[in-house]
């Protein structure tokens, strides 16, 4: 029993992994008031240009590094439609993700099935590895998620502890205050934009290096969407993302566990949905418990700055 | 005389005719980079694309058939996003209304007199992409849940669903294992046209542009809905029931969503199969926003996607080039006709040469 624990804990950690970092990335990009809806682009890029990295170099944080930089790069563009050229942003992020399935349809053909070069293993760490149940659920894990970890509350610290991530969230409560301040409203969101799409490269470059290894065409299945909609659940705050990652990565977990131990209580069509399924709920109840209280999200979040009004 | 790059005076200037074409010419200049990058020649690349899809009669009329689903999902889209709801949900309710008229044609149809198969399997195929969009409306209206996630999230849960379908209980028992259905019977499949796979989707859907059109400008519900896109505020001071309409919409843009489904099956594939979500819900989105929401001009946008479709299929088939260019080349459309609506906001004034500094007036101007 308690094997079997450590054992679903285990999976369940290895698959929110990617759901974090995205979830992470586009809170700070949402709390500078830019919303991406790219997020499913960005990771596959970053997981087509983690594989194409490793297979070139073979050293797997150049691959990594790679990953997160293509994500960057692309959320750029967005950057550029949603900030400088003030275009709906709904719209330009999803000509992202349009953009991002594309390019990795056709780059990718020809690393399909091909050995990646290299992968993250799982490194246990020493001491912490060895302690029941949670060292085998948290702790024999690979670099990135350690690294994901760390971001946590690195992020919260950033955004809620600092002067920098207090103008972040004043350009996305009321721009036009922050640029009176005499603070540049477009380069905190340029950043901003940039760090989120970081945030996803690396959660594809994860999926492509770490998760399963190797490129697939479309391998995000829709985990770049369940980490906008985890935005939601967690309120902006980067603590609140650890819980919606980790029930998303409970339920794939439980897949896998009907699987190995060949246990059909519920249909695997429905488990393959319940992700999905209990993503709209949360949804539900995070607006529900939500009515009447002020605080919904950032007050500025989607709407372009601009002084000449 | 001087130049000088000014802002319009309103915001409320009308859509620049320019602006499509210019999306299209930021399309091509793109592709070409991206064709040279490939080593391929451009010029080459474009005629094969072209030839491909308009270079006969048969090709053409498998452009239409491309387009014939698009125009039902761009009509999908442009209707919801008339009254600023986005509805990102179209293949989800695409799949549905496939299953619907599956499931009709193989299953119910035996039970039905013969001339009514058909209108119950269009029926149906409305039916099932209207109710898949009924949660994401309601959940909108109700509880405030954004719907570009909810409707986006379904789409995963309705191709699940789908899949299970054809793998599992609905799978042909006489098929050696191939994932799909039983083939619908000769008496449920839609009419086809001018001996090709054109197919009476065709004219559903230019039928309900019109219709849509003349009940956007017309009726007192197209109003409404109109009213309510430009300022939902002012709307629910005039009394519009706001709910009840982000309801109906919904429901509409799902059944037209379905019927392209519905389209697809009793017209094309005849059967559930791998193939029936090839992404046609998202391609409307690309549609109706080019066609600027005008449900007069989304059959056209419809036949641009089609013919770009087929053309990067050709693209593979003539040149072993990928055919997932077109969709990189649907993207970029979008973004160009962005960029364009961003420059539009903007005009070219020409000024008699002032005494004073607007040269400085220039550089704040760009």
């Amino acid at each position: 029993m308690i094997e079997d624990l450590a054992f679903i804990g285990q999976i369940a950690v290895k698959s929110s992994i990617a759901v974090l970092l995205a979830t992470l990335g586009e809170i700070v990009a949402e709390r500078s008031g830019v919303l991406n809806l790219g997020v499913e682009g960005m990771m596959l890029v970053g997981a087509l240009c983690g594989v194409a990295t490793g297979v070139a170099t073979g050293n797997p944080f150049l691959a990594a590094t790679a990953g997160a930089l293509a994500g960057g790069v692309l959320a750029l563009v967005h950057g550029f439609f949603a900030i400088s050229l003030r275009v709906n942003q709904v719209l330009s992020g999803l000509a992202l993700t349009i953009l991002g399935l594309g390019v990795t349809s056709f780059l990718g053909r020809p690393l399909i099935g091909m050995r990646p070069g290299v992968r993250l293993q799982a490194l246990p760490i020493p001491g912490l590895a060895d302690i029941p149940v949670i060292g085998d659920i948290f702790f024999r894990q690979s670099m990135l998620a350690y690294l994901a970890y760390l971001l946590v509350p690195i992020c919260w610290y950033f955004l809620f502890r600092t002067g920098t991530g207090l103008k972040i969230r004043a350009a996305g409560e009321d721009a036009a205050a922050v640029d009176a301040a005499g603070i540049n409203v477009a380069r905190i969101r340029y950043l901003c934009t940039f760090t989120g799409g970081l945030g996803a490269g690396l959660a594809g470059a994860y999926l492509s290096l770490a998760y399963t290894p190797g490129w697939k065409e479309s391998m995000t299945g829709g985990q770049g969407w369940v980490a906008i909609a985890m935005v939601i659940f967690a309120t902006w705050n980067p603590l609140r993302a650890v819980i919606g990652a980790f029930f998303f990565g409970g339920l794939t977990a439980l897949q896998f566990y009907f699987q190995a131990v060949g246990v059909e209580l519920i249909p695997a069509y429905i488990l393959k949905m319940l992700p999905y399924i209990l993503t709209i709920v949360v949804m539900i109840f995070v607006n529900a418990g939500r009515r009447g209280r002020r605080f919904g999200g950032p007050a500025a979040l989607g709407i372009p700055f601009s002084r000449e009004g | 005389m001087a130049w000088r790059i000014e802002k319009r005076p309103t915001s409320l200037a009308p859509a620049p005719v320019w602006a499509f074409p210019a999306a299209l010419g930021f399309a091509v200049a793109v592709g070409t980079c991206i064709f040279a990058a490939l080593g391929a020649n451009p010029l080459a690349a474009y005629w094969v694309m072209l030839t491909g899809a308009f270079g006969s009669f048969f090709h053409f009329s498998e452009v239409i058939v491309r387009a014939i689903p698009l125009m039902l999902t761009g009509l999908a889209v442009a209707v919801a996003a008339t009254m600023l709801l986005w509805n990102i949900g179209c293949e989800g309710q695409l799949v549905w209304g496939g299953i619907c008229a599956a499931g009709t044609g193989l299953f119910l149809a035996p039970h039905l007199p013969p001339l009514l198969v058909i209108p119950a399997t269009i029926a149906a195929g409305a039916a099932g992409g209207a109710l898949w969009a009924l949660i994401p409306g309601v959940l909108k209206a109700y509880l405030a849940v954004n719907e570009i996630l909810s409707s986006l999230l379904l789409n995963y849960i309705a191709i699940i669903f789908m899949e299970h379908l054809y793998f599992g209980p609905w799978r042909n028992p006489e098929g050696y294992g191939f994932p799909g259905t039983a083939q619908i019977a000769e008496m449920g499949r839609i009419p086809h046209f001018f001996g090709t796979r054109i197919h009476l989707g065709l004219v559903l859907a230019l039928v309900l542009a019109v219709v849509l059109y003349g009940a956007l400008r017309t009726t007192r519900w197209g109003y409404r809905v109109r009213a309510i896109g430009l300022n939902r505020r002012a709307a629910h001071y005039a009394g519009f029931k706001i709910r009840r309409h982000i309801v109906g919409v919904m429901l509409l843009s799902g059944a037209l969503a379905g019927l392209a489904g519905m389209a697809e099956v009793s017209g094309i594939h005849f059967r559930l199969q791998q193939g029936l979500a090839v992404g046609y819900g998202y391609d409307g989105i690309i549609v109706a926003w080019l066609a600027r929401l005008n449900p007069l001009v989304v059959p056209l946008m419809a036949l641009l996607l089609g013919a770009l479709i087929v053309g990067g299929e050709q693209l593979q088939a003539v040149l072993h080039l990928p055919a997932s260019i077109s969709m990189v080349l649907e993207a970029v459309l979008l973004f160009g006709l962005l960029l364009s609506e961003a420059l539009s906001r903007y005009r070219l004034v020409r000024r008699p040469p002032a005494a004073n500094s607007d040269v400085t007036q220039e550089e704040e101007a760009t």
